[in-house]
């Protein structure tokens, strides 16, 4: 009924879909940088969709089971293992009481979602699962797992996927388990305060490229590129951000913010990348470069309200194969 | 009034374009607008959070999708909008009623302005030109209100400090600030909820606990409240931290 921790790894929080409903109260959304990968993992070995999974960043992480359980996981190129055996991103298995999963590094992108049938049943705090690494709390008591932790399982979902074989030979759609890309181009729609930089400088932040910096975390990440600077010095007010903003502090460095960014700030905000390419900008680490795209509101929704289609004909698909 | 997209997913109500100079309007106004999006249960809303001038609306576009007819999801930000501005419009029939619920609690503080927590009270008097003493006067003496919390979990940004207490964040931020720790930042002061890193003066430290993720709401203060505090000896103040451990019922 757990998950033995044998080596914790770089860095890997316990998350769910996130804690909505407290922003009033200047609590982050937080949850998996990528929601997306992790109700594929989830929808792949049988859980709800907001069934807590473990985030894991940059591999070196170590498990065993106790008993027997499915699991399956997404997001970056990592190389993961059953003993001997390789896990490819996206596919389903069996695992029984003993066996050992690892995580190694990444060759692409930065982050995976792990789901175990069952989901990890940390405590509920304020209506979520997730970690909040900055008020410490949620998760497994507020922080990252450490090596020697024991994460509680849920029971074991009902119905199962269909996947007799120890490691399933079908798997998701590629683009859903493997979002990371070498050096992508992230789609934006304008931002709050887009008509307070000048011609010239929203020309800079469309057409260059600009490199991740190692000072970047699950709040945001931090871009080196030409500066952007904002054509009036007035202070703003502050005002809510979100996943997905660009923000610009006074030094003309952009911030683009990820799930557990602030509730509010108060710098210009240029951008604000689209919900369907935040799980790409969640592989993003030291040294990527990065490209800004304009699209259209309209094209924003598009995207996700085609996507959502598409994973209920899948979710359809998967519950006539396990019948 | 301006409504503008923050992204696919969230629009910013700009309610006035100013704060600073109708604090207590402007904060009465948005507040206002925060409770009629609440109760207007618009398909689709996932939360609704007030900030000085502002409030934001985040939404979940596939579900606001759904919600139209049409199926089609091209004006998802219109639609929006729309039910919006028709929330925020609406007439209220009993204007006692409404003006009765939104009256502002009153929440006493105690704050202890001991030497050991006023870490930067010398910095504050010198760049005030005020004496120790007056700095603790003027702070423990006026009446705030809370504009937004923000920040981290449960931070309150206060309005309401003397203008002569205005002093500049210090050039180094503290890479570490104990939780309860009171500062002035500008022309605002709040207190810390959690040990946090932070560039505001410190000039004392309360004894509550302004965040508790296991209580909901989370937090002590909410956007509104009317904020008092009061000075308590160092003793005073062990005395509440203890009692505040014993999880004893804590009396001012």
């Amino acid at each position: 009924m757990s998950l033995i921790v044998e080596r914790a790894g770089f860095f890997s929080s316990v998350q769910d879909l996130g804690r909505a409903g407290f922003r009033q109260f200047g609590v982050s959304m937080g949850g998996a940088l990528d929601s997306f990968a992790l109700r594929v993992a989830n929808l792949l070995v049988g859980n709800e969709d907001g069934a807590a999974g473990l985030e894991i960043t940059f591999g070196g992480l170590q498990l065993r089971f106790d008993d027997e359980r499915i699991v399956a996981w997404c997001g970056g190129e990592f190389d993961v293992q059953i003993g001997s055996r390789p896990l490819p991103a996206g596919h389903v298995a069996r695992l029984q009481a003993g066996d050992e999963l690892k995580f190694g590094r990444p060759q692409i992108g930065c982050r995976c979602w792990l789901a175990v049938s069952g989901g990890i049943d940390v405590a509920l705090v304020l209506g979520s699962r997730s970690t909040d690494l900055r008020g410490n709390f949620g998760g497994l008591d507020g922080r990252a797992v450490r090596d020697g932790d024991i994460l509680p399982l849920g029971r074991r979902p009902g119905s199962s996927p269909p996947a007799t074989e120890r490691i399933s030979s079908w798997t998701a759609p590629h683009d859903w388990v493997s979002p990371a890309k070498r050096d992508p181009i992230l789609r934006f729609v304008r931002g709050c305060d887009w008509n307070r930089f000048n011609a010239s400088t929203l020309q800079r932040f469309t057409s260059e490229t600009f490199s991740v910096s190692p000072d970047s975390d699950r709040m945001g990440v931090r871009l080196d590129g030409p500066e952007l600077k904002p054509e009036d010095d007035v202070s703003l007010i502050s005002e809510a951000v979100a996943p997905g903003t660009i923000q610009v502090p006074p030094g003309g460095k952009p911030i683009l913010l990820l799930q557990d960014c602030q509730t509010i700030g108060g710098y210009p905000k240029i951008a604000q990348v689209i919900t369907f390419d935040l799980g790409i900008a969640a592989q993003l680490r030291a040294g990527d470069h990065v490209r800004f795209s304009e699209v259209s509101m309209a094209d924003a929704h598009r995207l996700v309200v085609e996507r959502e289609r598409e994973l209920d004909r899948f979710r359809i698909g998967l519950s006539l194969h396990a019948s | 009034m301006e409504i503008i997209p923050l992204g696919d997913s969230a629009l910013v109500v700009r309610v006035r374009d100013q704060f600073e100079d109708a604090p207590e309007e402007t904060l009465d106004e948005v507040l206002r607008i925060l409770q009629q999006l609440r109760s207007a249960a618009i398909p689709g809303i996932i939360e609704v959070a007030s900030a000085y001038t502002t409030v934001a609306v985040f939404f979940d576009p596939i579900a606001v999708s759904k919600a139209f007819a049409s199926g089609t999801s091209d004006d998802v930000v219109d639609w929006m909008a729309a039910r919006v501005r028709a929330a925020v419009g609406r007439r209220t029939r009993d204007r006692r009623s409404l003006v009765g619920r939104s009256r502002p609690r009153i929440v006493e503080i105690p704050i202890c302005y001991d030497a050991e927590f006023a870490l930067d009270l010398d910095r504050v008097a010198e760049r005030t030109k005020l004496s120790a003493g007056e700095v603790i006067d003027l702070h423990s003496k006026a009446e705030y209100r809370v504009a937004c919390i923000g920040f981290v979990p449960g931070f309150p940004f206060l309005t309401g400090l003397a203008s002569k207490l205005a002093t500049p964040r210090r050039d180094t931020p503290r890479k570490e600030i104990p939780s309860g720790s009171v500062g002035i930042g500008g022309a605002q002061t709040g207190i810390y909820p959690l040990r946090s890193p932070g560039g505001w003066n410190l000039i004392g430290r309360t004894p509550f606990k302004l965040f508790d993720p296991t209580k909901n709401p989370p937090s002590l203060l909410q956007a509104g409240d009317r904020v008092r505090f009061r000075a308590i000896t160092r003793e005073e103040f062990a005395a509440f931290a203890e009692a505040t451990a014993a999880k004893e019922p804590l009396k001012l």
